[in-house]
C-alpha cells in the first residue's frame, strides 16, 4: 500500500458524490491508501483569487499547512477535483517564486497557529498519481471485466494538465495519460481533440449562452466521433456537461444525450464493482447504455415521484369548460 | 532563454501614486507576472475559447495597461470572461501569467466599483461569502441567491436541473461547515489587514 494523504474538496461531498464512491471503491484494488486531511476548508475555486490576493491565497494555504502537519511519512497530496489541485499547486508554486507572497501568508497563516514552507508537500492530481504511481500494468492486472465494445471520449479539461507548474503531463493541450488508462481498461478510446478545451467553467452561472457554446462544442465532438460516454477527471467538467446537458439542450434545440462518467467510475467497473458501488445513476444524463453495452445490470433508478392523483372528472362543482373550435375548423374557415 | 535576459520581477511590495498601471498590475499578482514582457503578438486571444464575449482580446487589454488606460481597462468585460482555462498562458511565447493577471484586474476592478455588469462580481462574492462563514462552498444557497437576483427568467428551464441535483442527494440543502471555522476566520482576517495594507 502507497499513502497519501487526500484532499477532497467540497465537490465531492456533494455534486461529485460518484466521483468520491467511486474513488474509495477502486482505491483498495489498486493499493493506494488515501488518508483524508482533517478540517479541510474549501480551495475558494475560480472565485477568490479574483477578488483579494492574501485572503485567497491564505483559505488555500490553510489546507497546506493542514497537510504539512498530517504528513507522516509522506509528502504527497492528492486532490482529484481539477480546480482544487491547481489553486493547491498554485499557492505552492507562487509563495516560493514571490517570497513576499509566501511571507504574507504565512502571517496570515500564524494568526490561526499555523504555517506552511513552500515545496515542503508533493501536490498532485489523483490521475496522474494512479498513471505514474500506481502504474499502468498494476492496474492492467486488476480488470476483469475488460470495458471491450464501449467507445469513450476522454475529456480532461483544462486545469490538470495546464499551467502545469511541475511539468508533470506528457503534454498541455493533448496529454495521453486518461487514454492510456482507458485503454488499459480495454475500452475503444477515441480520438477526442477536444479533450482539454473548456467546459465553461462558472460561466453556466455568469454568461450562459457563452456557458452553453462551449458545452455544445465538446458533446457534439464526442457525439459525430460516436462516443458512447465521455469520462472526465473533474467534479466541474461533469457538472456543466452533464447537469447543464439539458438546459443547452433547449437552448440550441437539440437532442444529445451524451452521458459524463469519472473515470473512477469506469475503472471500477473494469474491475468488477457493483455499479451501485461506484455511484452510477446519479448523474443525471442516465449511463445505463453503458452498463447494457457491458451487459451489466443497471442499479434500481431512484425512485420518481408518486404521480399526482388523478383529477376525478366530477370532482369540484365547477362548470364545465367551453367546447372550443379546433384550431383546424378555424383555419378552415378564415381560408374561405 | 538565459537568466539573464529574464527581467528582473517589479516587487510585489511597491507601493505609492508614481507606479506605472503596469507595474501596479504586476506587483498585485501572484508570483511573477511577467507582465512587462507582452511582444503584442495575439497568440492569447486566437487561443482563447470565450474571447468572442470580451470588450478587448487580452493582448488589447495588456496595450491599455501599458498605455496607462486605467478606467477604461478596469472597465472592461474581459477579465470577468475569462474561464481560467490557462490556454494562452501554456502559448504565451514570453510566459506571461496572463490567467492570474485577469484575476487581479478583477480584484482591481471590485476595488475602484469599475466593473460594468455586476454579475460575475456578484457570483464571486457570493460564493466566497458562503466560504468565509463556513469554510466549505454550499451549492444550493449560492445558487439560490444568485439565480432569483440574476437570471430569474432561467429558473423554469432550471428546475429539472435542480430537482435532478436534490432528489439524487448531489446537492446538499443545508450548509456544512468546518470544525475550525474560527480558525479559519482569525486567518482571514489577518489576510485581509495585511492586503488593505497594500
Amino acid at each position: 500500500m502507497t499513502d497519501y494523504l487526500l484532499y477532497p474538496g467540497c465537490s465531492m461531498e456533494t455534486s461529485a458524490r460518484a466521483y468520491y464512491d467511486s474513488l474509495k471503491a477502486i482505491a483498495g484494488p489498486i493499493g493506494l491508501n488515501l488518508k483524508e486531511i482533517d478540517d479541510w476548508n474549501c480551495c475558494g475555486a475560480t472565485e477568490y483569487l479574483g477578488i483579494s490576493l492574501t485572503p485567497a491565497y491564505a483559505l488555500i494555504a490553510r489546507n497546506l499547512a493542514l497537510a504539512s502537519n498530517a504528513a507522516n511519512g509522506t509528502r504527497t497530496l492528492v486532490a482529484p477535483c481539477s480546480a482544487c489541485y491547481l489553486n493547491l499547486a498554485k499557492a505552492d508554486y507562487y509563495m516560493n517564486e514571490r517570497p513576499k507572497l509566501g511571507q504574507m501568508v504565512n502571517e496570515a497563516l500564524e494568526a490561526g497557529g499555523l504555517s506552511y514552507t513552500p515545496g515542503s508537500l508533493d501536490i498532485r492530481h489523483l490521475l496522474d498519481v494512479l498513471v505514474y504511481d500506481i502504474g499502468l500494468s498494476a492496474i492492467e492486472k486488476k480488470v476483469v471485466q475488460p470495458l471491450t465494445n464501449l467507445r469513450v471520449a476522454p475529456y480532461l479539461g483544462c486545469m490538470v494538465p495546464r499551467p502545469d507548474y511541475q511539468h508533470r503531463w506528457s503534454d498541455h493541450e493533448q496529454p495521453i495519460e486518461l487514454d492510456l488508462l482507458l485503454k488499459a481498461l480495454g475500452a475503444q478510446v477515441i480520438e477526442f481533440p477536444l479533450k482539454t478545451e473548456c467546459c465553461g467553467g462558472h460561466m453556466t452561472q455568469i454568461g450562459p449562452a457563452t456557458a452553453f457554446e462551449m458545452i455544445r462544442r465538446l458533446i457534439s465532438g464526442a457525439d459525430e466521433h460516436e462516443a458512447d460516454v465521455m469520462v472526465t477527471v473533474c467534479p466541474m467538467c461533469q457538472l456543466n456537461l452533464d447537469g447543464y446537458q439539458g438546459e443547452a439542450n433547449r437552448f440550441f434545440g437539440t437532442n444529445y444525450h451524451m452521458p459524463i462518467l469519472f473515470f473512477t467510475q469506469l475503472m471500477g467497473l473494469a474491475f468488477g464493482i457493483d455499479p451501485k458501488e461506484l455511484g452510477f445513476g446519479l448523474e443525471l444524463v442516465s449511463a445505463k447504455n453503458v452498463l447494457d453495452t457491458l451487459g451489466i445490470k443497471a442499479p434500481p433508478e431512484t425512485p420518481p415521484a408518486p404521480p399526482r392523483r388523478p383529477r376525478k372528472p366530477e370532482g369540484l362543482p365547477m362548470p364545465k369548460p367551453l367546447k372550443r373550435p379546433k384550431v383546424e375548423e378555424l383555419e378552415k374557415e378564415v381560408t374561405q | 532563454m538565459t537568466d539573464q535576459m529574464i527581467a528582473p520581477p517589479i516587487p510585489i511590495q511597491a507601493q505609492g501614486e508614481d507606479l506605472t498601471l503596469l507595474e501596479e498590475v504586476a506587483s498585485r499578482t501572484a508570483g511573477v507576472s511577467r507582465l512587462e514582457m507582452c511582444i503584442q503578438c495575439g497568440t492569447c486571444g486566437g487561443s482563447c475559447p470565450s474571447a468572442d464575449a470580451m470588450d478587448h482580446t487580452p493582448r488589447m487589454l495588456f496595450a491599455m495597461l501599458r498605455a496607462g488606460m486605467r478606467q477604461e481597462a478596469l472597465k472592461s468585460n474581459t477579465p470577468w470572461i475569462c474561464v481560467s482555462c490557462y490556454h494562452c498562458v501554456v502559448r504565451c511565447p514570453q510566459e506571461v501569467h496572463i490567467a492570474d493577471v485577469m484575476y487581479t484586474l478583477k480584484s482591481m476592478a471590485i476595488r475602484a466599483k469599475l466593473y460594468r455588469d455586476s454579475t460575475a462580481p456578484d457570483f464571486s462574492q457570493t460564493f466566497v461569502g458562503m466560504v468565509e462563514e463556513y469554510g466549505r462552498s454550499f451549492e444550493l444557497g449560492l445558487a439560490s441567491q444568485h439565480y432569483l437576483k440574476h437570471f430569474p427568467l432561467r429558473l423554469p428551464n432550471m428546475m429539472p436541473m435542480g430537482m435532478g441535483m436534490l432528489s439524487k442527494k448531489r446537492m446538499s440543502l443545508t450548509p456544512k461547515r468546518i470544525k475550525h471555522i474560527n480558525q479559519l476566520k482569525t486567518i482571514l482576517k489577518r489576510a485581509k489587514e495585511l492586503e488593505a495594507e497594500q
